[in-house]
């Protein structure tokens, strides 16, 4: 097994030195030389995170400001309206919502994070998508809005039961944020643009900090005893107990928002005889399936063994079948769990919750079985 | 006699008996390891033949009949708590016991000094 070598043309984050200092085993993401994992591995990562604290560097992400021209916000949310089928307009002042890029077929283009930061919105995006974000953007929206792309500053994600008392140790006022609140803060003498959020089903928070001051705030956080430095593998098995979706894998252009079992993410105002109804890309298909259903539905997925079902494994309603019904999207061994896990598509007459499915596996059929999710009870600090 | 493969496996060979198990270089490459699938005691392999499946958290991996024999024995011990292996590759994390069916091709392949050659 030999670990890809980067070139000189991989990007680096700011926090690049800091991770081969901490002994990073790296791996090429999405075009940045980013840590797999550290001494610790994978596994240990993951349970840290969830008994303690983990620190992420997450700088690879995308992060877009939308100005309005006018220098009413109430335009620029409007104008977003037009990308996303989500209520931007009635997002309130400091909060964040989950919202989707979707195209005219009614697929998805990315996902990602809106605030409104009272005069701009401001948005995270996954790094594969950011410069196609970008350009969708600057091609939709440059009529109403400003549109900033913020290299100058990093991301870095502190997640984990013990994240709220070593944040609120940096910065008091911290504690009294919940889930989805964003806050401007300073950490270790730097300005941060910090939410109480994350990728990993813990509480947590996601800060964004100038890049030469990402470091210095990083270290700052490691210094604590129960933080931890955590990979990308550890990040990708807890998303996937929180039953997140990754881009790429779980969302693409071929599955629509109600196919992804994702419209609890499409608010009320933008369905059909809502107050702003439709007016984004794809807006026919995907109102459609909202009243009728779709014909096929993202899922939960739990083996009966102990063998991990991975991303790209076929799926089969009966043992013996020839022709496939569906496919594992992701898949891979909880930690927390102590059991394998996986999330894919299948028709909606198989999607119901203990649905027996058989999975390809080396030459052989796998039992599994359709489940909810998320597969690890999430501790979001909502109240 | 303890010999070794270009694909980070050990062989401890007695007579016709060799223990197979796979290297501590190649447990750090693998990361902590969650599912491990061993042949029956029976099955006939010739070199390089998938013997055992290997899963880490993210990843799967092949273990290869290093020589061509038949299983007598595989270790249930790794099956039930596959993190034996990662903290005792060439101890308590051994595979399985195979009945070489040449034991002179031993030869060719690696001893410890030359195995340590290639992984540094």
């Amino acid at each position: 097994m030999t670990d890809p070598t980067p070139d000189t043309e991989v990007l680096k984050t700011p926090l690049h030195a800091l991770h081969l200092e901490l002994g990073a085993r790296m791996t090429p993401f999405a075009g940045y030389d980013m840590p797999l994992q550290y001494a610790p591995g994978i596994l240990k990562e993951h349970l840290h995170t969830r008994a303690r604290a983990g620190l992420f560097d997450v700088s690879h992400m995308g992060q877009v400001i939308l100005r309005p021209k006018s220098g009413t916000l109430a335009d620029a949310a409007m104008a977003l309206e037009r990308l996303v089928p989500v209520d931007v307009l009635g997002l309130p002042v400091g909060r964040q919502r989950y919202a989707l890029f979707t195209d005219e077929a009614g697929g998805i283009l990315d996902d990602l994070m809106i605030t409104n930061r009272g005069d701009h919105l401001f948005l995270v995006v996954n790094a594969a998508c950011k410069d196609a974000d970008e350009a969708h953007m600057r091609a939709h929206l440059s009529d109403v809005c400003e549109i900033e792309r913020l290299d100058g500053r990093a991301l870095v994600a502190l997640q984990g039961p013990q994240a709220g008392a070593v944040l609120a140790s940096l910065a008091p006022e911290s504690a009294a944020m919940r889930f989805m609140d964003v806050r401007n803060l300073t950490l270790a003498g730097a300005d941060c643009i910090v939410s109480r959020s994350g990728y990993s089903g813990e509480d947590g928070f996601e800060i964004s900090v100038p890049n030469d001051q990402a470091e210095k705030l990083a270290r700052a956080l490691i210094a604590h005893e129960t933080v931890e430095p955590i990979g990308l593998g550890a990040r990708d098995s807890l998303r996937l107990e929180a039953g997140l979706c990754l881009y790429g894998n779980d969302l693409d252009t071929t599955t629509t928002p109600v196919e992804a079992s994702l419209t609890w993410a499409i608010q009320k105002t933008r369905r059909t005889s809502g107050a702003r109804a439709g007016g984004f890309p794809g807006a026919k298909r995907i109102l459609g399936e909202l009243i009728n259903g779709a014909s096929r539905y993202r899922v939960g997925l739990r083996p009966d063994g102990r063998a991990p079902i991975r991303g790209g494994t076929e799926l089969f309603a009966g043992e013996g079948d020839t022709d496939p019904i569906g496919v594992v999207t992701s898949g891979a061994f909880g930690p927390s769990l102590d059991a394998p896990m996986a999330m894919g598509y299948v028709p909606s007459a198989q999607a119901a919750t203990g649905t027996r499915l058989f999975a390809e596996v080396r030459g052989r059929r796998l039992p599994l079985r359709v489940a909810d999710m998320p597969f690890v009870k999430p501790n979001y600090k909502r109240a | 006699m303890l010999k070794f493969t270009d694909d980070h496996e050990w062989l401890e060979i007695d007579g016709d008996i060799a223990t197979v198990g796979i290297t501590a270089h190649a447990t750090e490459q693998l990361g902590d390891l969650v599912f491990v699938e061993l042949p029956e005691a029976g099955a006939v392999f010739a070199q390089g033949d998938v013997a055992a499946t290997l899963e880490s958290v993210k990843a799967a991996s092949d273990v290869y009949a290093p020589l061509a024999g038949e299983i007598i024995k595989s270790n249930d011990d790794i099956v039930n708590d596959p993190s034996i292996v990662n903290s005792d590759p060439t101890g308590t994390g051994w595979f399985f016991k195979m009945k070489l069916l040449d034991p002179a091709e031993a030869d060719d392949l690696m001893d410890e000094d030359a195995y340590n050659e290639m992984v540094a």
